[in-house]
């Protein structure tokens, strides 16, 4: 498969994971080992940075493992800004997944906030991922100030609803000039493939597999689905068609 | 103006509200179980007597929807109490101020020897409780010990007495993350009989406390009515219409509901309305089928075969090994209790349990220090 490179690192895998959800650290390891994710993220909330037996951590450590530590928990600019700096400074890592969601329920991203801290930390260095809406214009507002990627959700958090913003995942995706990653709302392989097809650069999933009966092998269906789908947006779709084409009853007098 | 959930709640009539749930048939508990989103109507539907018959399939429900959103986790914290000192007369409490016991606050010193007794048993949120004494226990006591332990946890929730808005101003600027104000009953009359005395006495500035929380700008709230003072099913509704009311006015909060029962106590009361396990099984499903996002907390008032049984269902929230006398844990481990706890196992034991049911512990979910 082709590499995907997002700031200065190239990434075999175009599946990044999440580490909540799981019923053990073990098993979260174990799935995401499977997954052969190079990019799993890690809510900074949930653990302990100074801690080095930290239990979710210390599961993470692998050479084929990029921390990517998110800053779930932060209601505005002001806190990502911070957790973002605390987050560089214990994990030794300039990359940083920003959610900013003040709702603490459908935890929706705030763009106004969302776009304030992507400028501050770009400023600052930082390799800046931002989960936000499938908002075309806020993806051009993320890119003009120094984001890396843009994170755009499928569906609410969680829901495992698939692509209900496609319409504006095509657009972004056609306009992007960083890497899109689809973020939120993939429930299942297909979701993950389809998102591939329509080129996507890469997808994040999280509780498909943690919340799944069989972590692993959901883990493993899922690293297949997306490349799969990678392969199918590599080798170009056929044309979908809408009606069958066997004569041309309008045009064949021409031939006549 | 400010909001108030007064000017809401003033528009209910506590026998109509009650009738109207129990008038609930078969038909409205179907049409509510196969709906994606559910409203007050169907929660009614769900708490009324009509639902018994289908308290599986709503557990069923219950059960995903809180592994879809929660995954298999739950949240682990543990209480302190650190005074027992008391001006109010409520008639269910041990702290009473007319029992004939002991009191005791907890100096500096012995907040910090309870302290390292819970973190040495992996405790990473903490809930800390007082009585109502505004001369010794007052604004000033709860934030030094708020900034005393600051350092040492995730987050910090307080059960104290109602306070101003600019009280909980200070506290959350010093680190508190969420309070839990239990309306005890939204039954008017009922509640006076029970709160006879004191500042508690005071119906409204309770009920108004979450919208001065909101406007103060906490993280969380925890609600819930004390079971046992009146019909279960009308206080889960007024406290669901309260909840629904803050979600929409302070959205940034969040916010848990926890499902106190009477248990025995020193001057004991009995409950006038019982609620038995199966009520309380149908009441947490019919919370998690309204509110997949809601936090909902179980104490060690339960027993531990109710708690081994309701963890998978939709509680999100436990604690463990708890004391409810101050200076339990190591200070003072003889003192009275505000009331017996029923689940007595040792924290490890309790973790080995949930462990094996599936479920990963979560210590620590939050971070005061980028606050």
């Amino acid at each position: 498969m082709d590499k995907l490179k997002i700031a200065d690192k190239e990434f075999s895998s175009r599946l990044f994971t999440g580490t909540g959800k799981f019923s053990s650290s073990d098993l979260m390891r174990k799935a995401l080992l499977e997954s052969e994710s190079e990019l799993i993220t890690v809510a900074l909330k949930r653990v302990d940075v100074n801690n080095e037996n930290d239990d979710i951590l210390s599961h993470l450590d692998h050479p084929r493992i990029n921390l990517l530590p998110n800053t779930s928990g932060v209601r505005d600019a002001k806190e990502a800004i911070f957790a973002a700096q605390l987050a560089r400074e214990a994990l030794e890592t300039n990359w940083i997944k920003l959610e900013i969601h003040p709702d603490p329920k459908y935890l929706l991203p705030d763009p106004i906030e969302t776009l304030m801290a992507a400028e501050e930390l770009a400023k600052l260095g930082f390799v800046v991922m931002p989960y936000i809406h499938a908002d075309p214009v806020l993806c051009k507002r993320l890119e003009e100030v120094g984001a890396q990627c843009v994170m755009p959700l499928g569906a609410p958090i969680g829901s495992n609803k698939g692509l209900k913003t496609l319409e504006f995942l095509e657009i972004i995706i056609e306009q992007s000039n960083v890497p899109v990653v689809v973020d939120a709302g993939i429930g299942s392989p297909s979701h993950a493939a389809y998102a591939m097809e329509i080129g996507a650069d890469a997808v994040l999933v999280n509780t498909a597999i943690a919340v799944s009966q069989q972590p692993v092998q959901m883990a493993q269906a899922f690293k297949m689905s997306v490349e799969a789908g990678r392969m199918a947006y590599n080798a170009k779709l056929a044309p979908i068609k809408q009606h069958a084409e066997a004569s041309s009853p309008l045009t064949s007098f021409l031939n006549e | 103006m400010n909001n108030s959930f007064k000017n809401i709640f003033d528009q209910y009539n506590w026998d109509e509200t009650l009738s109207g749930i129990l008038s609930k048939n078969e038909n409205d508990v179907l049409q509510a179980l196969h709906k994606s989103k559910r409203n007050l109507e169907d929660f009614k539907a769900l708490i009324s007597p009509a639902a018994k018959p289908y308290l599986e399939q709503m557990a069923q429900i219950s059960s995903s929807v809180t592994k879809k959103r929660f995954g298999n986790t739950i949240q682990m914290y543990a209480p302190m109490y650190l005074s027992n000192e008391c001006q109010n007369i409520c008639t269910y409490c041990g702290f009473s101020m007319t029992n004939k016991i002991p009191r005791r606050t907890l100096t500096d010193r012995e907040i910090l020897r309870e302290v390292d007794f819970l973190k040495s048993k992996g405790y990473n949120h903490i809930l800390l409780v007082t009585g109502e004494a505004n001369k010794t226990v007052g604004v000033d006591y709860i934030n030094n010990a708020i900034k005393l332990i600051q350092s040492k946890f995730a987050n910090i929730t307080i059960e104290v007495q109602p306070l101003d808005q600019e009280d909980y101003e200070l506290l959350i600027e010093n680190g508190l993350y969420a309070v839990l104000v239990y309306q005890e009953t939204y039954h008017e009359e009922e509640y006076k009989i029970h709160h006879p005395k004191g500042r508690k006495s005071n119906f409204e500035y309770r009920l108004e406390t979450p919208d001065r929380l909101g406007r103060a700008g906490i993280h969380k709230i925890g609600l819930g009515a004390l079971f046992g003072l009146e019909d279960w099913r009308a206080d889960s509704f007024f406290t669901a219409l309260h909840l629904q009311y803050l979600q929409k006015t302070y959205w940034k909060t969040k916010y848990s509901i926890s499902f106190p029962r009477l248990r025995p106590h020193s001057g004991g009361l009995e409950p006038k309305v019982a609620m038995t396990d199966s009520d309380l099984v149908q009441l947490i499903c019919a919370y998690r089928l309204l509110d997949e996002d809601i936090e909902l907390s179980m104490s060690t008032r339960e027993s531990e075969g109710f708690r081994e049984n309701i963890v998978g269902l939709g509680i999100t929230s436990i604690s463990a090994e708890s004391k409810t006398n101050p200076g339990g844990y190591v200070v003072e481990p003889q003192s009275l209790e505000q009331f017996e706890i029923s689940d007595e196992r040792p924290t490890e034991a309790v973790v080995a349990m949930l462990k094996q049911k599936g479920l990963d512990v979560v210590w620590k979910d939050w971070a005061y220090n980028w606050q």
